[in-house]
């Protein structure tokens, strides 16, 4: 049987060298840092829950990154998944066993050292329903799950542990994204006795491995994280300790940041102060740009007349005035044309989708047999900059005869008429769904294009079910060999351009990430618009005003 | 006394009980599934069943509503969906931040709507009078949102005298309080006006002016105390007036509290969240009620408790 | 239970007087006068609407905005700006003054009405229904409005319509309460009693005895609720709950564009500005109304 011994994947394109072990995350260490130093955050909502199986949203999502360690991570400000926790990992030739050798000598926040069986109970917590994890789904593929998740059996007979630093996961199919599933947070390892010490409290009290540890948290007001200074990745972390203040909308924290008493805006510059941060060279060169792994689109519900008729569907693509729309934002995104954001393995440059042209949308509507246009109605979440975003696609849509009336609701109520059969014709995508889990071209397939999504109460709002698309995107799935990562990439492009032939969504813009950062803060600008630690990479930072 | 206030007690708590019911009811119509919230858009069709088994929202209405109710009597208010913590938890660390940003509006509210209210009876008739019953009129008119961006924009934005939002220090308190008080400020301006031109109609006001009486200690020394007394009484019912504000004034100021707590849990239909929040608004309602009724007899023996 | 825009102290029933000179006597006070012309110049900018600009409401003008996508200031051409999206800000608050004016007048009709049937149900006929009917209102009075409002927009998705039932369900509790005191104190009079006694049906009782006495209460009431319904209709719109874009509505045009209101106030001030002045108006009218209809109120905000 032959092995892959593997120690670094590029979730890109890629090609891995062998041994490469002690250079995976023992990384060098960026010189010019220094050690030290306390930094301030700013959030406007409440922080949620800390458990890594639970935490969801854009704020913890970072911070449960760097209280707790996974498996595999991804080099810091890049997609590029390499070993975490995981020393090194071998996968079988059917890519349905991943054999995981754990890095040895690392420490929960408790000082207890960390073993396979956590690794199985992190696993096997993460799948119990009794946990209510949103991010069970991403662990179908382990043999054992559907037991688990049907409470027949409270551990994944797929993870198995082999010596105290090894874990086998086996798989009831090959599964190309399990690494990246591996990285997801959901499958951060906690430890079980302070999981059981705090019951449901847990996500309030988080005890993990990484390179920070909770030091205080005032509800609703304020959180701080400490160095934690046994973490496993020597050098690190730079920064002493990060406060986050909790409540400041966004504008009072670009305030304060300029007074200086906040080191980064964690919601970003607010619209109304874009233009004035960007026109001041001085406030531009402290702004860093990056993509967002992040799609816009407005779906359109393929079993509802007239949606269809895949004339329909395309007219309204071609009728879709995106650089209107984009400008509407300040800029602070680019035209999409696909599914998939330009910064994601398999997007495809040299795809042009349906141009904007309002006469040949007219004429497509013509021979859909709606000269006259029709009228439907258009979902969408209602907080700015949204009903706003709709009713530029109101009005474009006007301009080949569709009368969309804009339903601007709750995001619970818009998701609910999306899982319905005949509930939303047209959805705005803004504000739900919307950034990638992990940089994987299939994230986008999956729950929101595939038929598994197209179900009631599912993500597939536009209700598209194509089994040819759903074969051949399990295909792509099944080719696990990270030598034949482009060529499973490019199948992927292949998925979705035939997609946008069949035209389900109307792709209107990627989001930008605009983050903005005072004068005393260091590190490479990707760590600020790192991919997948949003909005910041909180581990490898530093401040420059430290002695 | 005791009989009464043991009447009202029962009647309160059927108005909660009603209060919950109609909550309970309406957030079961609700066209939107929490436990979708909850198992995110990578949950197969069985977690989801599963999630919703272990919250009982699969069980008949009337038990879910019993359900409720039998926890609630046993002091639990349940867990946040999406935070998974205890509502009771979310809530008491969030009223410190409401309570304290009433008893600013409170303060704005004596303080403006009396001294306007004093001022205005005492130049009864002049232009002064005139100017300042429109100034209590505009203030019952004005939406607090925009009252509340007004303020930031002159105060905050143009002037920088006070913080543009957030928490903390005394600064922070100055413009929503005002925002929220800037209601009641007109009520009571109102108010305090008639009350003090009754009182000053009055024999014991006239004849201590006849015993030659300075106008000033007439005022302060006899007049003030008794006119003020039943505006002072009208406060327990300002708190349902807070009760609606400061979900507006919270968000435009971003103020930690009971209101950005309750808005922010609508938009993910949060249900144990906003029972909670209804709940307690309800309950300071009824109880702030309650008080101003109690304290009314004392202050006009013409009102009887009934 | 009280509430503070009339505090229950039990009303003695009013005579019967003349309506006659209501109009002459409200254009003696200044202040109703101004409510009245403020009234007047925002139903005629509602009703003229359309003619008053060049502009359609919703159109999204291409030169409407800046190349970074940013409103443009008053000049000549738009004469209050453009919003956020490019369309006449003039325009969409002269529009906006017929979803004001719509909603205050259904909504606050249906409040009226329903506070009134419900008051006068409870305060005339008494015994179990009576009862049943006011403990329903002091629930309703325990539930915090805005709150209310919010949950009920949510469950009934809104449109124009549902936002004025929304606004109907929540403000007809102080009309009825105030109904229920006026109509148990007229109930109890002599000339009713004498009425009864010569069988008189019930329904010529109330319609030709109890309502014309109510119709003050209820005309005074009718005005200042107007007030009342036009603010939190603002309100829902201001917090995105309210009428749906595109209709324009005070409310939501703060809502759409106060991200901007540092860099534009203009944005939010002339909305908001019309939203306080015709609240203004209905509350000065209102409250002269009261005075001159309605003397033992008077001075009791």
């Amino acid at each position: 049987m032959k092995h892959w011994l593997t120690t670094t994947v590029a979730a890109s394109a890629l090609m891995l060298a062998l041994g490469m072990a002690s250079a995976a995350a023992q990384e060098t260490l960026d010189q010019k840092a220094k050690q030290g130093g306390a930094i301030t955050i700013t959030y406007k909502d409440d922080v949620a829950t800390l458990d890594p199986a639970i935490g969801y949203d854009w704020q913890n999502w970072s911070m449960i990154k760097s209280l707790f360690d996974g498996l595999m991570d991804y080099e810091p400000g890049t997609t590029k998944l390499r070993p975490e926790l995981a020393e090194s990992y071998e996968i079988s030739p059917d890519g349905k066993t991943f054999t995981f050798k754990l890095r040895k000598g690392v420490k929960f926040h408790n000082g207890r050292e960390m073993t396979a069986d956590d690794v199985k109970y992190s696993l096997d917590r993460v799948t119990n329903p009794k946990t209510q994890s949103p991010g069970a789904g991403f662990f179908a593929s382990i043999n054992g799950y559907e037991d688990v998740a049907g409470g027949k059996s409270e551990s994944l007979s797929g993870v198995s542990v082999v010596d105290p630093s090894t874990v086998k996961i086996e798989l009831s199919r090959p599964d190309a994204t399990f690494l990246h599933v591996m990285a997801i947070n959901f499958s951060h390892v906690v430890p079980k006795e302070e999981v059981e010490k705090y019951g449901a409290d847990f996500g309030k009290h988080p005890v993990g491995t990484g390179a920070y540890k909770m030091a205080e948290w005032t509800l609703g007001q304020r959180l701080v994280f400490e160095r934690n200074a046994d973490y496993w990745n020597k050098g690190l972390p730079y920064i002493d300790k990060i406060t986050f203040e909790i409540g400041q909308e966004p504008i009072v924290a670009l305030l304060r940041l300029q007074n200086g008493e906040v080191d980064v805006p964690g919601d970003g510059i607010p619209p109304a102060k874009f233009q004035e941060v960007m026109a001041d060279p001085e406030q531009k060169a402290r702004v860093v740009e990056g993509g967002q792994l992040q799609t816009g689109y407005v779906t359109m519900n393929t079993t509802m007349a007239p949606f269809d008729n895949v004339k329909v569907r395309q007219a309204v693509n071609m009728a879709i005035n995106k650089d209107r729309i984009v400008k509407l934002i300040n800029n602070r995104a680019v035209p999409a044309n696909q599914p998939l954001p330009p910064s994601m393995p398999g997007y495809d440059k040299a795809f042009t989708g349906y141009a904007f042209d309002v006469e040949k949308a007219k004429a497509l509507l013509g021979e859909a047999g709606h000269p006259e246009g029709f009228e439907t109605e258009l979902f969408v979440m209602n907080t700015d900059p949204n009903p706003r975003i709709a009713q530029a696609i109101q009005q474009d849509l006007a301009a080949i005869g569709i009368k969309a009336s804009i339903q601007s609701l709750a995001q619970a109520n818009v998701i609910a008429a999306g899982g319905e059969k005949d509930g939303a014709p047209m959805i705005w995508s803004g504000g739900m769904a919307w950034i990638a889990d992990f940089p994987d071209p299939s994230n986008f397939y999956g729950p929101i294009l595939g038929c598994g999504g197209a179900v009631q109460g599912g993500w597939n709002w536009s209700w598209y079910c194509n089994k040819e698309l759903d074969e051949k995107a399990a295909a792509a799935d099944s080719i696990v060999d990270p030598a034949k990562a482009e060529e499973r990439a490019k199948l992927w492009s292949d998925i979705y351009a035939k997609i946008m032939a069949d035209a389900p969504w109307a792709p209107v813009f990627n989001e930008q990430r605009f983050t903005m950062k005072s004068p005393r803060m260091g590190g490479d600008d990707k760590l600020y618009v790192d991919p997948v630690h949003i909005p910041i990479n909180y581990d490898y930072v530093y401040v420059n005003d430290v002695q | 006394m005791i009989a009464y206030l043991a009447r009202r007690l029962i009647q309160a708590a059927l108005i909660l009980l009603g209060v919950s019911l109609i909550t309970f009811a309406l957030l079961y119509l609700l066209p939107a599934d929490p436990v979708r919230q909850i198992a995110g858009r990578s949950a197969t069709p069985q977690t989801v069943e599963s999630i919703r088994q272990q919250l009982g929202l699969d069980q008949p209405f009337i038990v879910q509503y019993w359900r409720y109710l039998t926890n609630l009597l046993s002091g639990d208010l349940g867990r946040s969906y999406i935070q998974r913590s205890e509502v009771s938890e979310l809530i008491v660390s969030r009223l410190p931040a409401s309570l304290l940003l009433m008893v600013g509006a409170i303060l704005c509210e004596l303080v403006i709507g009396l001294s306007m209210g004093l001022i205005a009876a005492v130049k009864r008739g002049t232009a002064t009078d005139q100017a300042l019953m429109v100034g209590s009129f505009i203030g019952v008119s004005a939406p607090q949102f925009v009252v509340g961006l007004l303020l930031l924009y002159v105060f905050a934005v143009k002037l920088g005298w006070f913080p543009i939002g957030g928490y903390g220090t005394w600064r922070h308190m100055v413009l929503p309080s005002l925002t929220l008080g800037i209601l009641g400020a007109g009520w009571y301006s109102r108010m305090m006006r008639s009350s003090m031109i009754d009182v000053l109609r009055q024999d014991y006001v006239r004849t201590a002016r006849a015993k030659g009486l300075a106008q000033r200690a007439v005022l302060f020394g006899h007049a003030l105390p008794n006119a003020i007394l039943p505006v002072v009484a009208m406060i327990g019912i300002d708190i349902g007036l807070f009760m609606g504000g400061i979900v507006v004034v919270e968000s435009v100021f971003g103020w930690p509290g009971i209101g950005q707590l309750a808005w922010q849990a609508i938009q993910r239909v949060d249900i144990p969240i906003i029972m909670g929040v209804t709940l307690v608004s309800a309950c300071a309602i009824v109880l702030g009620n309650l008080l101003a009724d109690i304290v009314a007899p004392f202050i006009d023996p013409r009102i009887k408790l009934r | 239970m009280t509430s503070p825009i009339a505090p229950e102290i039990p009303a003695i029933a009013p005579p019967a007087r003349p309506r006659a000179g209501v109009w002459s006597r409200l254009a003696k006070r200044p202040l109703a006068l101004t409510g009245l012309v403020i009234i007047a110049v925002t139903v005629a900018g509602a009703l003229l609407a359309p003619y008053l600009t060049g502009y359609d409401p919703n159109e999204q003008l291409f030169d409407g905005l800046t190349l970074e996508g940013a409103p443009l200031p008053p000049s000549a051409t738009f004469w209050l700006g453009t919003d956020l999206l490019g369309r006449d800000l003039l325009t969409r608050i002269l529009h906006g003054a017929r979803t004001s004016l719509i909603i205050g007048i259904v909504a606050n009709g249906a409040a009226l009405l329903i506070g009134t049937l419900v008051g006068i149900t409870a305060g005339y006929f008494r015994g179990y229904i009576g009862a049943a009917l006011m403990r329903f209102t002091d629930l309703m009075m325990a539930f915090p409005a805005l709150l209310l409002a919010i949950c009920l927009a949510a469950v009934f998705q809104p449109s124009l319509w549902i936002v004025a039932m929304v606004i109907a369900l929540v403000n007809w509790v102080q009309t009825a309460r105030i109904i229920f005191t006026e109509t148990s104190s007229l109930a109890e009079r002599e000339f009713i009693d004498a009425e009864r006694t010569i069988g008189a049906s019930t329904g010529r009782i109330l319609f030709r005895h109890i309502l014309p006495h109510l119709l003050p209460t209820i005309i005074v009431w009718g005005t200042l609720g107007i007030s009342t319904t036009v603010l939190l209709e603002a309100t829902l719109s201001y917090l995105g709950i309210g009428v749906q874009p595109p209709t324009a509505s005070w409310g939501n045009i703060i809502f759409e564009n106060q991200t901007y209101f540092q860099a534009a106030p203009w944005l939010v001030f002339f909305p908001g500005a019309a939203i306080l002045a015709l609240a203004l108006a209905f509350n000065l009218v209102g409250d002269a109304l009261r005075d001159i209809l309605d003397p033992t109120q008077r001075g009791r905000a």
